[in-house]
């Protein structure tokens, strides 16, 4: 899912302290934001645009594409099901720790309404130089320098320091798609790599991966009929068995998930993996070099 | 979070799935005194792992005698890592056939998925991996739900003749039991047919969604909690997520990914991480208890700080674990690595204030806190 500056975004729970500031810096980054939802504030002005007092108004009134929840986890549901019940196109859901029935609940609901869902538990989507959706410090140029790198990541401050190292390689990012940390998530990095290889303006990808789930092996397979070089660091190989590490979806259970499975599934499909995330800016390179 | 069987059985119960009378001991004389009561029983290690038989944990006996010595030898036991302090004992019903039954959270189809298979009492892989015919499965729209008439048609062609009907009632019960108790997974292994044509579940695992445990309060009092060491309940208790691994170069980073991929570098620097302790989210301006936390483990013997701010701003991280650290006054050797978000303050209050610039990359920060505690030895 990439997120235009085209798109019109609205902001689920504008007016908390989170809404706010991370509203602010998407409109000074130039993502077009057309308003806000707070139950209890429909009518007011907030960040310079309307606050609705649900998405379902926002849509009869204003009308929006995308919309990015800033929302605590046990609301989220019934904020996305407004949302979707609306029409959105599609929701960027930053919010760790829902209950897993409530995310398969809303995630159902947006497959049969053709919303694609970002997330829970990212940090949101960055199309450098143009607009971003989320809490990514998209306005950092040593960071999120547009060029022609795509990266997926399950982790928002990894994936930071993945854009970093490309950047200090002498590279630039095209496409930044934060999946989310949760076992359960809307956009897999499957359906993220078919995005980025369909990107006109992506000509190399980086998945940042993570031990747990099988999502690196179901993306190696298409990885392995991909033109454009992949490259990919997976975290998590010195983590002990049976933990979760800091991610809900970040768990090895018995043989499943681990660092091998997705480092092989991976070399086999042509991708560089490398053991470093210093290492991946040198390894995008040698890949668009061909 | 994890329900021990005696605990997770009430919950089928209650739904109306059978299961056999059972009581919970904690010492020899209680087993026995169940046994008097109850006659013919099985004496079950009560501990959160499957892998029980295989490690002794399970005991079929018939007199208070035999359940006496049976307990005696599994109480204390450690399972799977897991200590033994209960065993439950259990009616022994007479088996004609086993079956498996679970509901569980499903990621490749991202909703609920039901699954019944007719060659029970085995590891459910196992029988996957060999006879993959025995299984059912059945993916569920949430928002509709799953019921008898759906298990029915998920069970046609597997010939279970006149039990067909209650095996979808059980089915159905237990996808309620996993709807209201917000299960991860909820399995019944063996699911018997007794020898007096009875359904009843032997034996159940039940995990909770663990957020979800925020609107089960009571529900989650009867399960086990997660085994932490000291230094881990002590963090956890902070709300901080802290790990302690066996090392000796502790690691305070922000964001799960990047902590994770801190042990990584140092452990493919071949250092050896202490812990894993993420400082990001909602507790990016917990430095001080976070530094506090890495240096209470007497094997660190230096330490990598690893910030690349996204969300979390690496300035007030920095500024934070200054505070710590003239608080704590450490004397082990610190590595720091800072970029993102707030970095170029960060940066210069590190100057200012201890005189110190950060290392160019977080490979070479990790790499000087290895060979630091390499140099460290034995001592601090």
């Amino acid at each position: 899912m990439i997120v235009r500056g085209s798109d019109r975004v609205l902001i689920q729970g504008i007016t908390g302290k989170q809404g706010t500031f991370w509203t602010e810096r998407m409109q000074d980054y130039g993502t077009n934001v057309v308003g806000g939802v707070s139950p209890n504030k429909g009518g007011a002005v907030h960040c310079g645009v309307p606050v609705y007092a649900s998405a379902g108004d926002a849509m009869k009134e204003g009308g929006f594409d995308v919309s990015v929840l800033f929302i605590p986890p046990l609301a989220i549901k019934d904020a996305a099901l407004d949302a979707i019940a609306a029409g959105a196109r599609g929701l960027v859901v930053l919010t760790e720790h829902i209950p897993v029935h409530d995310v398969m609940w809303f995630l159902a609901a947006a497959r049969d309404n053709d919303c694609k869902v970002l997330g829970p538990n990212t940090a949101g989507a960055v199309t450098a130089g143009e607009c971003f959706c989320g809490f990514m410090p998209a306005f950092n140029d040593t960071i999120f320098k547009p060029g022609r790198v795509g990266v997926i990541s399950r982790s928002g401050s990894l994936g930071t320091l993945i854009c970093l190292n490309l950047v200090q390689a002498g590279l630039g990012i095209s496409v930044f798609i934060g999946i989310g940390g949760d076992p359960i998530i809307g956009t897999t990095t499957r359906d993220a790599l078919e995005a980025l290889d369909a990107d006109a303006g992506t000509d190399a990808v980086v998945i940042v991966g993570e031990i747990g789930g099988a999502m690196e092996e179901a993306a190696a397979e298409y990885a392995a009929g991909m033109k454009k070089p992949i490259a990919a660091f997976i975290a998590g190989g010195a983590a002990p068995k049976g933990r979760r590490m800091g991610h809900a979806g970040a768990i090895v259970m018995g043989d499943k998930g681990t660092y091998d499975s997705k480092a092989r599934a991976l070399m086999a499909a042509g991708a560089t993996v490398v053991e470093t995330p210093s290492a991946i800016g040198a390894a995008i390179a040698a890949g668009l070099k061909g | 979070m994890n329900f021990e069987e005696h605990a997770a059985k009430p919950l089928l119960k209650a739904a109306g799935i059978a299961v056999p009378d059972s009581r919970l001991a904690r010492t020899p004389d209680e087993a026995a005194a169940a046994q008097e009561a109850l006659g013919a029983v099985v004496v079950k290690a009560q501990v959160p792992t499957g892998k029980r038989g295989k490690a002794g944990g399970i005991r079929k006996v018939d007199t208070a005698a035999e359940t006496r010595a049976a307990a005696e030898a599994i109480l204390g036991m450690t399972i799977d890592g897991h200590r033994v302090n209960s065993v439950l004992i259990e009616q022994r019903a007479a088996i004609a056939r086993e079956f498996y039954a679970a509901v569980m959270n499903d990621p490749a189809s991202k909703g609920p998925l039901v699954m019944f298979s007719t060659l029970g009492g085995m590891d459910i892989e196992e029988v996957a991996a060999s006879d993959a015919k025995a299984i059912r499965r059945a993916e569920v729209d949430i928002r509709r739900g799953f019921d008898a008439k759906a298990a029915r048609a998920m069970l046609k062609g597997l010939g279970l003749g006149d039990k067909d009907t209650q095996v979808a009632d059980v089915l159905a019960k237990l996808y309620k039991v996993y709807r209201d108790d917000d299960a991860e997974l909820i399995e019944i292994n063996p699911l018997v047919i007794t020898g007096d044509g009875r359904l009843v579940a032997l034996d159940c695992k039940f995990v909770m969604d663990d957020s979800a445990v925020k609107r089960h309060v009571e529900l989650a009092k009867q399960g086990t909690p997660e085994k932490l060491t000291g230094l881990e309940a002590r963090a956890r208790a902070l709300g901080l997520r802290y790990i302690e691994l066996d090392g000796d170069v502790g690691v305070l980073a922000n964001g799960a990914g990047l902590t994770m991929t801190t042990m990584d570098v140092v452990r493919h620097l071949r250092g050896r991480p202490a812990n894993f302790l993420e400082i990001g989210g909602e507790a990016y301006t917990q430095a001080k208890p976070a530094l506090d936390l890495v240096l209470a483990n007497p094997n660190v013997r230096s330490l990598v700080i690893n910030f690349c701010g996204a969300f979390a701003r690496t300035d007030v991280m920095t500024e934070g674990v200054l505070a710590a650290l003239e608080e704590l006054k450490p004397t082990l050797p610190i590595h720091w690595s800072v970029h993102g978000t707030g970095d170029v303050e960060a940066r210069a209050m590190l100057k200012l204030r201890i005189g110190v610039v950060p290392f160019a990359t977080m490979d070479q920060a990790c790499a000087a806190a290895v060979e630091s505690a390499r140099k460290a030895g034995g001592r601090r």
